[in-house]
């Protein structure tokens, strides 16, 4: 009898420590991942002495506060928040409208040639974006549309190919039956369009803003070709500027990233769930 | 369909092409506008010489032949992207494999450390950059600062103590450097692995404990096949991705030190928008198109050997 009863308890012994180890392993590699993230933190409120020491302080002393409010006019922050959240906002409207509409055509109408043009949609995900930058600049500028923020609005109105895509897997889990029986009480297109099928889709629509979202806010290069003058700006090409004008003055640098970073750490703790069934879905299905 | 006339058939069928090309505008005229017209372009533009504000002017395969034979950073720039594939793609490619294997261990409080994995890669990429350029500092920076405390440790022990590089400093360590900042983004990839692990079938697993399978080959035969599509998938991505790293050279090193980071998309980027050489940069394109071209088939093809998919039919 005894002899069972300590079978069992070795068992769960090394079962406990099995898990505190791993415990321990996840732990140390969690630790790793968030030590840049203390150390932006850190730094953005070091006094410039504590900056420069070596080995380094931990914790800042005393916490400069004032960093961030001089870090955020030192170049005009807040002018460059508003235009990345007027461009977040519109680019989101947009690609929400026009994938689903596009998505739409291509699973709930029948159409001759509806196939080849959705195979062409499909080819288009592996054209590398330089081949058609080059030519898509020069249309823009002979719009006279650089140096707007419309080169980086519109083409969100003109849908995005795997949005479309992502869409139109879903609207084809849509039965057959609901958009006929309101076919049959008169609806039309239109109407099935909005009151059947989109409000089905909303986890695909949520996931699709999130990512346009995060798309718009992080973008470099389109803001970095067409906008020239710095009052357009956005976070992340007034950021870069900050990188090459005031490299050096590492404390204001930190409190400026953390400032384009904060928004995003929030909206993810929000929106945990889209963002994860949005990587599998993205992930996955392809 | 079968109890209307003729002219009652085809009167739906244009209602559901009129409808269909309706619904389908947006993309058909973006498609149009800024894509299929500047395919063409940009292969014109290929063979002329074109600043953005004369007309183009033509040249012939000069572009080509310039790129191909005189122009060192050409060579250059593809040596480093090709570098960046063959390091650091695998790199990136195990490291999120390896935390979707980690945060598959049936332990309390996956959420958690799932959030702190996967929480660098939606960081701005201009903010990560200015960080790691902070973090890579040779004098102040907070790696080589580690670097050295860990190897006074050492020197106490009478062992050798490594020295802390100077990374983007240094042309043999810039390259790494970008690697190893790559490294702290791979929680995306993971997410995406943890779901396709997910996905396996327990019976499999259960199956072959039955036969007395140690964990290395249950791995072998049975996990890493069933995840191979995914792993497909994302070494696709991961290449035509790879061809376009720009951001992070671009805010961190310039193309430097003595254009050790200068990878294709910036070398393309700078012929085209600094020295306003756009046939030159269309060329590039072209060439990149190829390239990328090329090397997908050839992960296509030898995926036949190596990819799995579940509910095929052998």
């Amino acid at each position: 009898m005894t002899h069972s009863l300590d079978w069992k308890k070795r068992r769960k012994l090394r079962v406990t420590v099995k898990e505190a180890l791993q415990h321990l392993l996840l732990l140390a590699i969690g630790v790793s991942f968030m030590l840049p993230f203390y150390w932006l933190v850190a730094t953005s409120l070091k006094p410039d002495a504590q900056v420069f020491q070596s080995p380094p302080a931990w914790l800042p002393h005393p916490i400069m506060w004032h960093n961030y409010p001089k870090a955020l006019t030192y170049v005009p922050f807040a002018r460059y928040l508003l235009n990345t959240l007027v461009i977040c906002t519109l680019s989101v409207f947009g690609m929400l409208l026009s994938s689903s509409l596009v998505a739409y055509s291509f699973s709930k109408i029948r159409w001759p040639g509806r196939n080849i043009a959705f195979f062409i949609l499909l080819s288009t995900l592996m054209l590398p974006g330089q081949v058609t930058m080059i030519p898509v600049f020069s249309i823009f500028k002979s719009l006279h549309w650089v140096d707007t923020i419309r080169p980086l609005v519109v083409p969100s109105f003109l849908g995005g190919a795997f949005y479309i895509f992502l869409l139109r897997q879903f609207f084809m889990t849509v039965p057959l039956e609901l958009s006929d029986a309101a076919k049959i009480d008169g609806c039309s297109e239109l109407d099935i369009y909005r009151r059947v099928v989109l409000p089905l889709a909303k986890p695909a629509l949520a996931t699709i803003a999130l990512f346009t979202f995060i798309g718009a806010w992080n973008d470099f290069l389109g803001p970095l070709i067409y906008l020239n003058d710095d009052a357009k700006y956005t976070l992340s090409l007034g950021l870069q500027q900050f990188v090459s004008r005031h490299g050096a003055e590492w404390s204001m640098l930190m409190a400026a990233s953390t400032v384009m970073t904060t928004p995003i750490v929030v909206l993810f703790f929000f929106a945990q769930k889209t963002f994860i069934q949005g990587i599998t879905l993205t992930g996955i299905k392809g | 369909m079968r109890n209307m006339t003729r002219r009652q058939t085809s009167r739906l069928v244009k209602a559901d092409l009129r409808n269909g090309l309706l619904f389908a505008a947006p993309w058909i005229a973006g498609f149009l506008c800024l894509t299929a017209y500047p395919i063409i372009a940009s292969i014109y533009y290929s063979f002329c010489n074109f600043d953005a504000i004369s007309p183009p002017h033509w040249v012939g395969m000069l572009n080509y032949r310039i790129l191909v034979t005189e122009d060192e950073l050409f060579w250059r720039s593809l040596w480093n992207t090709a570098y960046m594939i063959v390091f650091g793609l695998p790199v990136g490619l195990v490291s999120s494999l390896v935390l979707a294997f980690l945060l598959n261990l049936k332990v309390r409080g996956m959420a958690f450390y799932r959030t702190l994995y996967y929480l660098p890669s939606i960081t701005p990429i201009v903010a990560a950059s200015a960080l790691w350029l902070w973090l890579l500092n040779p004098e102040i920076g907070l790696v080589n600062e580690l670097i050295m405390t860990f190897g006074k440790m050492l020197h106490r022990l009478h062992l050798p103590a490594p020295a802390g590089p100077g990374w983007l400093i240094d042309p043999a360590w810039a390259k790494p450097a970008l690697i190893f900042m790559g490294l702290w983004g791979a929680g995306g990839g993971m997410l995406i692995y943890l779901a396709g692990l997910q996905d396996v079938p327990e019976q499999l697993y259960e199956a072959a404990d039955l036969d007395g399978a140690s964990s290395w080959k249950k791995l072998w035969h049975i996990t890493l096949p069933m995840l191979s599509p995914v792993i497909f998938f994302n070494l696709v991505m991961g290449l035509i991705g790879s061809f376009q790293y720009f951001t992070q050279v671009y805010v961190m090193t310039g193309g430097g030190p003595q254009d050790a980071t200068l990878f294709y998309a910036l070398h393309l980027f700078n012929n085209a928008f600094l020295n306003f050489k756009m046939g030159y940069a269309s060329a590039m394109a072209w060439i990149l198109f190829l390239i990328t071209l090329a090397c997908t088939l050839l992960v296509f093809k030898t995926s036949a050997r190596w990819v799995y998919y579940p509910g095929e039919l052998k």
